[in-house]
């Protein structure tokens, strides 16, 4: 089905939302209340329709996406190019400005973009449930797709960081509008915490600009293009490092890796159950998606002198974050969507580490790892929103049994559950063994104690397991969640959330058994990536035939 | 049938138990009963086509070469990621076991289960498992084992708790997977130095690889290393110790669960990888090995002694015969731990089934008579069945024997090569590994005693309790597996002679690899005999002997990987036919001599076991809780490991974001001092200007008095001044 599509469609998968936020403002609100009823049903599958045309919208780049054709530095190979000037201006001061409207995708995007676009369209039914201000929640909903997309498509650092900025506002607003009882302090903690990293970004982006001539981050990825004297030119100085490490920071906050992980539990705690959904199943890919993209290609040389750190925070996070999962220690308030955001950051740990193993196996299961992190616990985020729109709880303490209440439901929590504790046959498993693969080449010691995950890791999600779903089921929840039956037909999940959750439940399977269709795409990408560092870093040369 | 029919039938073979499993899973709940229908023809149809394909292997392509296939399932590049599967002669061994043992498990079921409100969900559950242990059985490589290592894992944590209402069914299954997890640490470990080295998961690549002379990182010690983590990941599912403590806590699954996993395939699944990759050991690897094996038998055996519970007598000596195996693997006993796994696993299988139809039984009766609080599987609860259920007493009695190791049956042929191994492998090497035998031989003993306990006391004498008395022999679904397995515990099946298995087609069709390791690594008696020379044991050889060791290397590596596919006989074999009769003597003597204390102790009660516990009340005690190895877990490890997550969760909460909070507030506080500056600095500043200008135009307000006159005075004297201005400047 290779080919070439003379049709702006990563203008069009990107820019799409607009359309669907001018016909929600549109959309009258309602005299009375059925009216008002009407009008949030409009609203509610205009959201769904646009976000579906963007799922068909990304079939048609995979389709169409040319595995062969390895991106990363050379325009060439990029794929669905779009770049026209912009802005074009001499400012007295300032100098020439030359910012590109360029997108364009390879083998590390098309992964994002098309897990993007599923988990935007999944996440939409759970926002179902959502009544309070159901016009102004979808206009921010698909600005955040918007703004998503965006950073996934842009090859302008200019345009990447507006795309940055712009998904951070309506993230704020979601949070600090249709959260829980904390939201104001954790949409303002995620705001300014994110803001911190921009500020990072947006001083390196300046100096690049100034030592390059333009925002192209393709230009940027080579040393002959950089000015003799400007600030960034030449290899290995220390204002180099110094940048590398901002920027690092920058994206490391938005991973989150440890030491910056802290807004992300009360984040989700707070978050109502979509946004942790999209948060944990898109949010949190952009910022190793920048390391990849910008932070490590552009300054290759400061990543090979950071490399070592850059596995040990990754080793940290794993084993840090596992057991704080295990570990929350105020019992009767031990959180359900805690455990799962504190294993967000374990299981994030392994993206970093497989990275700055420089292998392809280790890079390739870390992209990988990417897309099976944004679909599992996506799929675990929406279990809890099933539990927590019923109960009006989460703690892992006030449940029991629910086994035997909602076995369709148990069904597809173990399909999440033992994929987020990589069982062979789940796509976690293919993935979290790319790494390790590849990382024990470069890091055996670090890699073998990250390994103490794969046991912690059962540990704290078969306790949470046995928390909720063994045991016997509490006096409280005996009757059936809706005695009035009107919300809630049965006990067990309805329609809607069977229709976000089986999606995600057979993706999650078949890419466990036949993991290529998502390997492929990236192949090319990552063994060309490689080389390009190679000069660079440390790649462990115990292996043969590399 | 050739080689392809061979792999397509044995695809055919891994995948129908899967189908069993999704039909029940997305079925199950409009079939009801028919679910267990469905299981058991199919695993039915599963056993037929396993016969098929081991006669296949074992008649028509007898030699050591495996059948197999191999396919690219990841590419990467210019890495590829290649498995396959394939059958040798122990796979197509293990077919049958599984497939049998599954069937009549299944079988079993329809009646065992009949009441549970989850009926289609066992048997999902079962199909499930079956797949995964089938998919062990034809894995050719690492990878694949691994995968199906972890989903066996998983459908045993999901059969352990499958009453999972019950706190400690819950409990138990997560032990299981969690210290299983343990074990597979090591093994993934394991794989990824293998990984690193060869660049294959592949066993034959790898063996090739490792007698090609590479070593992962220049070293044999991290060859050694690399099998001890693959070993850890068999320690793990064959219970071995330390990590033993799951199984007998998994008895909390139902019984015909415990029958077909706890006894007869999961728990051997360790036995068999370690026997599949046998040839990558070293000589320090197989040394802990015997070691592990050897504690496991003994400590199991001697715990087993004292158990009142049925079920977990039965999962003590599970252990302990696993341990009798892996021992046997580590003297380089590789025909004889294997023939010992299929022996143990017909008639262990049996024990646990007899031991379901008697908790089966209690059941009714109980709840004939309603009565919940009595301890169904609890021994002192029984005695007398010999009368009420007869048939279910007669093939326990005969499998006792067999796992006692009593001629005429299979469990003699088995654990008496095995002993004479030990034997043998303590002669060749001489010093503290005399040890292993002797251990050996007393658990061997303890075994015979605790078997004969157990079945006098629950069988024989008069019924303890009313319930007992009031117990019925079970259905014929019930009782047809038992005699199943019983017969298959006969000495026929295996050897012409009831005394010596070697004679028999397992040690013709089950012979040893030749070691992929360079000779200066590996126990010199366990590589091929060569110019009849027989040079001393590894650690006897002095410096000088190092480098013609290594030299020696470079002559072994052609014909040592050629010999990874070839049968050969060594010095070791030799040695064992010479301790064949000794071991047999010696194990006859001890088993019955267990027998008749038994008897004489819980039959005849010549001796009173209440004086012989008060008189050894320290041993009793230790033995009756474990060693005190849970306790001991609890202590260290578990509670280690939650106050490390509980501090690290703290540390999280407080110290981590209590720094981005206190930067909050730092910010805030500068904040607030500028804010202070702001209002009082700059804003003073600004006000003052405009007090000044404030004050400055009050005073000037004056001047406004709105008469016209004024006006005119300040006009004529303004005049006047720009007047005299101007005329001054021009």
């Amino acid at each position: 089905m290779q080919g070439t599509i003379d049709f702006p469609i990563l203008t069009w998968i990107t820019f799409l939302p607009i359309l669907g936020i001018i016909i929600i403002l549109l959309v009258p609100s309602g005299k009375d209340e059925a009216g008002q009823e009407l009008s949030k049903k409009i609203i509610r599958w205009v959201a769904a329709g646009i976000t579906f045309v963007q799922l068909v919208l990304a079939i048609l780049i995979y389709m169409f996406y040319n595995p062969a054709m390895a991106g990363i530095n050379e325009l060439a190979s990029f794929q669905f190019v779009e770049k026209v000037s912009w802005i074009h201006a001499s400012l007295p001061m300032v100098g020439d400005i030359n910012i590109e409207y360029f997108l364009g995708i390879d083998g590390i995007s098309v992964p994002m973009v098309l897990l993007t676009a599923i988990i935007c369209f999944v996440a939409v039914f759970p926002s179902f449930g959502i009544n309070k201000a159901v016009k102004g929640y979808f206009a921010m909903y698909l600005l955040l797709d918007l703004g998503m997309m965006g950073v996934f498509c842009a090859l302008d650092f200019f345009l990447f960081y507006i795309f940055w900025e712009l998904m951070l506002l309506p993230m704020y607003f979601l949070i600090g509008i249709w959260g829980g009882p904390r939201k104001e302090y954790a949409a303002i903690k995620f705001f300014i915490y994110t803001l911190v990293g921009s500020v990072f970004m947006l001083l390196v982006m300046i100096g690049l600009y100034h030592s390059v001539g333009s925002f192209n981050i393709l230009d940027m990825m080579n040393a002959s293009n950089f000015k003799d004297g400007s600030i960034f030119g030449g290899m290995g100085t220390t204002i180099r490092y110094v940048a590398f490490m901002a920027l690092f920071i920058g994206f490391a906050i938005k991973v989150p890796m440890f030491p910056f992980h802290t807004w992300l539990p009360d984040a989700h705690v707070e978050a109502p159950t979509p946004i942790s959904v999209i948060l944990a199943g898109v949010l949190l890919k952009m910022g190793a998606y920048g390391m990849i993209r910008i932070a490590f290609p552009i300054f290759p040389d400061a990543f090979g002198y950071f490399q070592t750190l850059i596995a040990f925070l990754g080793m940290v996070s794993i084993v840090y974050g596992a057991l704080c999962a295990l570990g929350q220690h105020k019992v009767g308030k031990r959180d359900f969507k805690k455990l799962i955001a504190y294993s967000s950051v374990s299981h994030m740990g392994y993206v970093i580490l497989g990275l700055s193993s420089m292998r392809p196996e280790g890079m390739t299961g870390a992209i990988f790892q990417m897309f099976n992190h944004g679909t599992i616990t996506a799929m675990l985020f929406m279990i809890v929103g099933v539990i927590y729109d019923r109960a009006h709880t989460r703690g892992l303490d006030d449940f029991g049994g629910l086994a035997k209440k909602m076995p369709v439901y148990t069904g597809l929590m173990a399909v999440a559950f033992f994929a987020a504790i990589g069982l062979p046959g789940m796509s976690g498993f293919i993935s979290e063994v790319l790494i390790f693969l590849g990382s024990f080449n470069s890091y055996p010691i670090l890699t073998m104690i990250s390994g103490l995950s794969i046991v912690l890791g059962a540990a704290y999600m078969l306790w949470a397991l046995q928390k909720i779903f063994f045991g016997a089921i509490p006096e409280k929840w005996q009757g059936p969640w809706d005695p009035t039956r009107t919300k809630y037909k049965t006990d067990d999940i309805n329609g809607l959330e069977l229709t976000a959750l089986l999606p995600l439940a057979i993706i999650i399977i078949f890419l466990g058994i036949y993991p290529n269709p998502i390997l492929n795409l990236m192949t090319g990408s990552v063994n060309h990536f490689i080389e390009l560092m190679k000069p660079f870093v440390y790649i462990g040369g115990h292996l043969t035939g590399m | 049938m050739t080689h392809d029919a061979v792999l397509l039938l044995s695809i055919i073979i891994l995948l129908t138990p899967l189908l069993s499993f999704l039909i029940n899973v997305f079925f199950g709940g409009k079939l009801g009963k028919i679910s267990g229908i469905i299981g058991t023809s199919i695993l039915g149809i599963d056993f037929v086509m396993a016969i098929v394909v081991a006669f296949t292997k074992l008649v028509t392509y007898p030699d050591i070469h495996t059948i197999q296939t191999r396919f690219e399932w990841i590419s990467l590049g210019p890495i590829k990621v290649v498995i396959g599967y394939g059958i040798d002669n122990i796979a197509a061994m293990m077919l049958i076991v599984v497939t049998l043992i599954s069937f009549l498990v299944h079988l079993f079921s329809t009646e065992y289960m009949s009441d549970d409100r989850r009926y289609p969900k066992f048997y999902a559950y079962l199909g499930l498992f079956t797949f995964s242990m089938l998919g062990i059985v034809i894995a050719n490589n690492f990878l694949l084992m691994y995968m199906f290592w972890e989903l066996v894992g998983i459908s045993s944590y999901l059969l352990i708790g499958f009453w999972y209402e019950k706190n400690s069914a819950s409990n138990a299954g997560k032990k299981a997977f969690i210290t299983n997890r343990i074990g597979d640490l090591g093994f993934f470990t394991g794989i990824m130095i293998l990984y690193m080295t060869y660049g294959t998961f592949m066993f034959d690549e790898v063996f090739a690889g490792i007698s090609s002379g590479v070593m992962p990182f220049n070293s044999p010690t991290f060859l050694t290393l690399a099998g001890i983590g693959i070993f850890l990941g068999a320690m793990g599912k064959s219970a071995q110790w330390p990590l033993h403590v799951w199984l007998p806590d998994a008895m909390e699954g139902p019984t015909p669960v415990s029958a077909l996993i706890h006894a007869a395939t999961m728990v051997a699944a360790g036995v068999y990888l370690v026997a599949k990759v046998f040839a990558m050991f070293t000589a320090d690897a197989l040394t802990f090995i015997a070691a592990i094996g050897t504690i496991t038998a003994f400590v199991s055996a001697t715990i087993a002694i004292t158990q009142v519970d049925f079920k977990k007598v039965l999962a003590y000596s599970t252990v302990s015969q696993l341990g009798f195996m892996i021992m046997s693997l580590g003297v380089g006993g590789y025909t004889n731990g294997f023939f010992h796994l299929v022996t143990h696993a017909w008639f262990k299988a049996a024990l646990f089934l007899a031991a379901g139809s008697v908790i089966h039984a209690m059941h009714h009766a109980m709840h004939h008579m309603h009565d919940h609080h009595t301890d169904p599987q609890d021994i002192n609860n029984m005695g007398g069945l010999r009368k009420t259920m007869p048939w279910t007493y007669r093939t326990f009695l005969f499998v006792t024997l067999a796992l006692s190791g009593v001629p005429l049956t299979s469990g003699f042929l088995s654990k008496d090569g095995l002993l004479a191994g030990t034997l043998a492998y303590a002669n060749l090497t001489g010093g503290w590994h005399w040890i292993i035998p002797v251990m050996g031989f007393a658990a061997a003993g303890m075994t015979a005693f605790y078997m004969f306990r157990l079945t006098i006391v629950a069988f024989h004498g008069e019924p303890k309790t009313k319930i007992a008395s009031h117990t019925h022999e079970n259905k014929s679904v019930i009782l047809i597996p038992l005699i199943v397995l019983s017969v298959l515990s006969l000495w026929f099946f295996y050897s012409p002679t009831p005394i010596d298995g070697s004679k028999g087609w397992v040690h013709r069709l089950v012979v040893q690899p030749a070691s992929a390791v360079p000779a200066a690594y590996q126990w010199s008696f366990l590589l091929p005999e060569h110019a009849g020379e027989a040079s001393p044991a590894m650690h006897a050889e002095g410096e000088g002997h190092e480098a013609a060791a290594t030299e020696e290397l470079h002559h072994e590596a052609q014909p040592a990987a050629h010999a990874t596919t070839h049968a050969y006989l060594n010095k070791f074999q030799e040695e064992s036919h010479h301790f064949h009769y000794i071991a047999m003597f010696l194990s006859v003597l001890i088993a019955g001599g267990a027998i008749g204390l038994a008897f004489m102790i819980y039959q005849y009660k010549v001796i009173s076991a209440d004086k012989l516990e008060a008189r050894l009340k320290f041993l009793h005690t230790f033995s009756l809780n474990k060693w005190y190895f849970d306790e001991l877990y609890q202590a260290t490890v578990i509670a280690g490991t939650v106050a490390l997550s509980k501090m690290l969760s703290w540390f999280d909460t407080y110290i981590v974001d209590g720094l981005v909070n206190l930067s909050a507030y730092i910010t805030r506080g500068f904040s607030f001092i500028t804010g202070l500056f702001d209002n009082h600095v700059i804003d003073g500043a600004v006000n003052l200007i405009a007090n000044t200008t404030g004050f400055v135009g009050a005073r000037l307000r004056k001047v406004q008095t709105g008469h016209i006159q004024t006006y005119l005075v300040f006009v004529l004297v303004g005049l006047l001044v720009l007047l005299y201005y101007f005329s001054i400047n021009f």
